[in-house]
């Protein structure tokens, strides 16, 4: 029998469950400020996770429960089945990387290679797996042209890759992305695409929380949206876009795709497609059939 | 024959400490009252091309230059940046960054007072700022108890209390959510129909591009590689796609029904004419 935490939860529970939130609620330490009201979320191991929202909706509160920066005022946090306030930030840290959205706020090193190997060292990986998960890393997000170079001589957005390729070596079981593609260009975001696919088809479970409704809807097989502290929806990005009403009140935009297939194939029948070539090959088929 | 306010004739220039050219041979005109939309990768060079307007380069990070580059009348060269800073406005990415005062209406006066500016004239180009970018009566509140949308408006009037001719955005929204975005690009479009400021923007979002620039500029390693109005440009889809850039999404799927032979004629660069010519070719009455 597990012993129990403070707010009587088991400190550890079985589950196939990556992550597992019951009624969390948060309020910030002045007590007037409700971040987060009664939010309940389950997140299957290998899962790709969007989570979007209005900026102040709740979404890094949600995230920064996750790994234990921010302890829930009431509810519990369950990663991994481990309860996160019975555990400190550092113990999380094995279990689950989180990528801020402002590389500013996490690297230190002083060379690129340096900050790539840091993490991994820090959780006592042994030194030939280090090398040889940054010589992938540098590969895979391209930095080889950077690598001796200081993390803030490099422009911020190759900074903000390097912040990404610096977890992503610590190969934690859970990764959560804080708007990866902000500020980044077409080709940086076709990284972080194929970064996050590659990461699932992995096993690794992906939280990404962004702005990027393109992104999302190429990549991830579930969102989670947020309105005023609370989750309002939960299911499948196309779903989700397809809901103008849900798009209106939350003040979020769907795709522009997902609005033209609305306005156009939906109605007879199409898919809701979420991206140009989906909604390109629905219409070739009309149009053949057509001619048949 | 209207002159233009922005002029670069062959402008090379390179940054200290650097061999490669972030400038290469650029020449551009911009008329008084255009907005401008500039996209490319990064490090393409849309920063440089927009901190050579205010003199930042190469008054004030050095460099080789070459070239001439002419905003308003005057030799960019020739004048310091706090004299440039009252024809030309630079805001950025990051609103917080900029934020240093107690008081909106003192963040807005900021640039005011470097430049030596009476009280009551102060006192009223600062509400005037506020009001053109929505923030009517903000003049006491904290600029950290803002939204990022009303942030970076903020940052945006303190430009504007300067009263510039033209402004400059660089990536103003990559920080906001779609309502700030929508926040800030409502604002530009009402500085350049109502008052026919000329509005140049760094933005990756193209889709924002195609709705509200009257022109678009394509940059790649320096240089100026496309110049001319958003349909244009955006109808050139696989040369972007092959400088791995974006098209909008409507654009992107004329493309695709383009080459497999479903899609004749001009292509969409909008949701609206997207929807209009996806009925026509499926003979959906609208």
């Amino acid at each position: 029998m597990a012993r129990k935490g403070k707010h009587g939860f088991p400190d550890q529970i079985e589950t196939d469950l990556a992550v597992k939130v019951e009624d969390a609620h948060y309020v910030y330490p002045n007590g007037r400020v409700v971040a987060l009201s009664g939010v309940d979320l389950e997140v299957r191991k290998g899962e790709l996770l969007g989570v979007i929202g209005q900026n102040g909706s709740g979404k890094t509160t949600l995230t920064k429960l996750l790994n234990r920066l921010l302890k829930p005022s009431s509810g519990s946090v369950y990663v991994n089945g481990l309860l996160t306030t019975e555990r400190t930030v550092q113990e999380m840290s094995a279990h689950i990387g989180y990528v801020f959205q402002n590389p500013n706020h996490q690297l230190f090193a002083r060379t690129v290679k340096d900050e790539l190997e840091f993490g991994p060292r820090n959780i006592g990986t042994p030194e030939e797996d280090i090398a040889q998960g940054v010589a992938e890393a540098v590969d895979f997000f391209d930095l080889g042209e950077f690598i001796d170079e200081h993390p803030y001589r490099v422009s911020f957005p190759i900074r903000k890759l390097v912040g990404i390729a610096s977890v992503v070596t610590m190969k934690p079981s859970i990764i959560i992305l804080d708007e990866p593609s902000t500020g980044q260009d077409h080709q940086t975001t076709r990284i972080i695409n194929s970064l996050m696919r590659r990461l699932a088809e992995d096993g690794t479970t992906v939280i990404c929380v962004s702005h990027d409704m393109p992104l999302l809807a190429d990549v991830v097989e579930r969102v989670v949206v947020m309105r005023d502290t609370k989750i309002v929806a939960d299911a499948s990005p196309r779903e989700v876009f397809a809901d103008e009403k849900l798009m209106l009140t939350t003040n979020l935009q769907a795709p522009q795709i997902t609005n033209i297939a609305l306005q156009t194939v939906f109605p007879l029948g199409g898919p809701i497609a979420l991206t140009p070539k989906e909604l390109a090959a629905d219409i070739e088929s009309r149009l053949k059939k057509g001619k048949r | 024959m209207p002159k233009p306010i922005i002029l670069f004739d062959s402008v090379f220039y390179t940054y200290p400490g650097t061999d490669s050219p972030a400038l290469s041979d650029v020449s551009l005109e911009i008329m008084p009252g255009e907005y401008v939309g500039v996209i490319g990768l990064n490090g393409a060079g849309k920063t440089t091309l927009g901190l050579s307007l205010n003199g930042v380069v190469p008054n004030m990070l050095g460099g080789h230059r070459e070239g001439t580059v002419v905003v308003g009348g005057l030799d960019v060269e020739e004048y310091p940046v706090r004299e440039m800073a009252k024809i030309v406005g630079i805001v950025f990415d990051n609103p917080e960054f900029q934020m240093s005062q107690m008081t909106c209406a003192e963040e807005v006066a900021l640039g005011l007072e470097s430049a030596g500016i009476d009280y009551d004239t102060m006192r009223r180009s600062v509400t005037e700022a506020l009001n053109l970018v929505g923030l009517e009566g903000f003049e006491e509140r904290s600029p950290l108890g803002l939204s990022g949308g009303q942030q970076q408006r903020l940052a945006i009037a303190a430009v504007l209390a300067m009263k510039p001719q033209v402004l400059i955005m660089d990536e103003p929204t990559s920080n906001l959510d779609p309502i700030g975005k929508q926040e800030v690009f409502g604002m530009a479009t009402t500085l350049n129909q109502k008052y026919g400021m000329t509005v140049i923007v760094m933005e990756h979002e193209v889709e924002v591009l195609a709705e509200f620039a009257d022109r678009v500029i394509v940059m790649d390693g320096g240089r100026v590689v496309m110049n001319g109005a958003p349909r244009e440009i955006f109808s050139r889809v696989d040369e972007l796609q092959a400088l791995g850039l974006r098209v909008p999404e409507a654009t992107a799927l004329a493309g695709i029904l383009r080459k497999t032979g479903h899609w004749k004629g001009g292509v969409p660069i909008n949701t609206t004419e997207a929807v209009h010519s996806v009925n026509a070719l499926l003979g959906v009455k609208a």
